[in-house]
């Protein structure tokens, strides 16, 4: 289990995080969602130890994550960043080795051949990077992290997948695909973070929801709980806009039946 | 721009340029063979390729005590600093690019070797006065170190101006660089004003710079810095290439980012530095090769180092064979070679023409 206490960050005199506290279970798609500027990207930085919070405890099953090199760090977790640009001309294949020799596998190309062909991309091997449209570059970030933790359990230890904004420059049903993928790996005992915008993927894909509004955690738990009207008005503003779907109970989000 | 960037790739359809960095590698390497042999073979004296592969083969003793002295004494330093100036000039190149993300990064037009220039001046000037104390300390290192640590001043002054959020923008990378440079030129003026004839002679063969005048002296006081340059490569390869996604994917990928970038800014002042320090500021190797490796080999550094270290070393023996006969017996300024050759490539560059987007990074 990944856990952070008590987490505050602070940043020009704002407080970008307040007092947060999130568990990620192994099997479990946690959700983050929120609107822009709820610290949603700074949690996961926190969590995945790239920034160090200026109070509270961000703990790898029990070791803090201060004590963690971060070559140790790579082996459990992997993250997918938002748009990334690249200055030199790697092959699509070169990228998504770097996940693979992160890892430490001893076929690194191989686990990257097999990470491409996992998101779609068999026959990108050889496309330059920055020759991709942005929707393939996203995906071969995800096959990135997806070759650096190839198994969602490794030795005994569940490996963990950091996903921020994964369908932010994908068409729907690259969306669903990349959750689909991302789902299968929290069922099969990994930990899956992911920060969407879209509410009803967030509702659809979710184990657990958890709603960050100016740096603090309104609300948490299955999509039924916290996906309702009272936290859809007070977080976004607009009132209203929760439906149910009668079969799944699967709560969705229809922004347009706030004319009603 | 695509048709461009997929230009280098013909070779590796599958995406895996590995066997395609090995080959040119091995190719690279007899190239260099093949610059040893000119450069300790040709020359403005008599002292042919034939007397040098009279020499090699053992039968050194049926050439005349002069040709001997020459290829031992005059073209063997020479070769050998040429060598190790060459490697030095790319790789710190190829390194510099590489931690800033930008193939434009040249310690030469940045200003790096302004600052190990005005170190190597202030140390001739200053050497038998305010600094002697220093001078007497370092004994025959006082001039590379004063170099070196020239050239580590003005990389970090680049690197904290020039970055901000872990990226460099072209725009700022060029214009601090130029400004840092243009201030070194400065001083290094004013350190000019107060130097004597003597100090004004040695003062102008750095501006210049030339392998002529070279010693196993100079060869050893080069040496160390440039072999510790190489000695890193397979170290921070792995970490450049993660770096070109950026120093938060770096970090996810399990490198230590910021011992990282030090280790790099130490090595490329170093390289640098002590370049400068020996023969002067020879322009343009340092963005030349690694760009010319790039659209053979691709841009991963586990083959981009190495082939630098080879290519420069390769580079730069031609460079000066050239430099010493063409115009002999008068020998041109090795610096003059490397910028006609490579300024028109640093503009190409500029131009975007072969696929290296320029454009600024947000």
């Amino acid at each position: 289990m990944i856990s952070a206490e008590h987490i505050t960050v602070a940043r020009s005199g704002r407080k970008l995080l307040d007092n947060v506290a999130i568990d990620l279970r192994p099997g479990r798609f946690t959700v983050v969602i929120g609107p822009n500027g709820a610290g949603k990207s700074t949690l996961m930085k926190v969590l995945s130890g790239e920034m160090k919070p200026d109070t509270g405890f961000v703990s790898y099953y029990g070791t803090g994550i201060d004590l963690c090199q971060p070559a140790d760090l790579a082996k459990r977790r992997a993250v997918l960043p938002q748009a990334t640009q690249l200055a030199f001309p790697f092959t699509a294949l070169e990228i998504v080795r770097m996940g693979a020799v992160a890892q430490g596998t001893l076929n690194p190309t191989e686990q990257a051949r097999q990470a491409l062909s996992r998101v779609g991309l068999r026959g990108f091997e050889s496309r330059p990077y920055p020759s991709l449209s942005g929707g393939e570059q996203q995906r071969v970030q995800f096959a990135r992290a997806l070759a650096q933790v190839p198994q969602p359990v490794a030795d005994g230890v569940p490996r963990a997948l950091f996903l921020d904004e994964p369908t932010a420059s994908l068409d729907l049903g690259h969306q669903i695909s990349v959750l689909e993928i991302a789902r299968d790996f929290a069922s099969a005992g990994g930990i899956v973070l992911a920060i969407l915008h879209d509410l009803n993927l967030a509702a659809e894909f979710a184990d657990q929801l958890v709603v960050l509004n100016h740096g603090r955690v309104v609300a948490e738990g299955p999509c039924q709980e916290t996906v309702n009207d009272g936290i859809i008005a007070s977080v976004y503003g607009i009132a209203g806009a929760v439906g149910r779907l009668p079969a799944a109970a699967i709560p969705y989000v229809l922004p347009q039946s706030r004319h009603r | 721009m695509t048709k461009s960037l997929a230009m280098p790739l013909g070779a590796a359809p599958d995406g895996d340029r590995t066997q395609q960095g090995v080959l040119v590698l091995i190719l690279l390497g007899a190239m260099l063979v093949v610059a040893c042999v000119i450069s300790l073979g040709v020359g403005p004296t008599g002292v042919g390729l034939r007397d040098l592969w009279i020499y090699a083969t053992g039968n050194g003793d049926s050439l005349s005590t002069q040709e001997r002295v020459i290829l031992e004494a005059v073209r063997l330093p020479r070769t050998a600093l040429g060598l190790l100036v060459g490697a030095g000039l790319a790789v710190s190149g190829a390194m510099m690019q590489g931690l800033f993300r930008n193939p434009l990064a040249d310690p030469g037009i940045v200003g790096v070797t302004s600052g190990a220039g005005l170190a190597a001046v202030a140390a001739i000037v200053l050497g038998n006065t305010v600094l002697a104390p220093v001078s007497m300390l370092l004994g025959n290192q006082f001039l590379p170190l004063m170099a070196f640590f020239g050239g580590l001043f003005n990389t970090l002054m680049l690197y904290l101006i020039a970055t901000r959020d872990g990226r460099t923008s072209t725009t700022t990378l060029v214009l601090s660089g130029i400004a840092i440079g243009a201030l070194s030129a400065a001083i290094m003026g004013l350190m000019i004003v107060m130097a004597d004839d003597r100090q004004l002679r040695d003062i102008t063969f750095w501006s210049l710079g030339s392998l002529g005048g070279a010693t196993f002296g100079r060869v050893f006081s080069i040496l160390p810095f440039t072999a510790a340059v190489l000695v890193i490569i397979p170290f921070v390869a792995r970490g450049l290439d993660a770096l070109v996604l950026g120093d938060a994917a770096a970090f996810h990928m399990g490198i230590p980012v910021q011992r990282l970038k030090r280790i790099i800014i130490v090595a490329v002042a170093a390289a640098c530095g002590s370049t400068v320090a020996v023969a002067g500021s020879i322009g343009f190797v340092g963005i030349v090769v690694p760009h010319l490796l790039r659209l053979t080999m691709g841009p991963s550094h586990r083959f981009l180092l190495p082939g630098s270290a080879i290519g420069g070393g390769a580079l730069l023996l031609i460079a000066d064979s050239v430099a010493r006969t063409v115009a002999a017996p008068a020998e041109l300024p090795i610096g003059v070679i490397t910028a006609l050759f490579g300024a028109p490539v640093f503009l190409f560059l500029l131009l975007g023409k072969n696929g290296l987007h320029m454009r600024d990074m947000p």
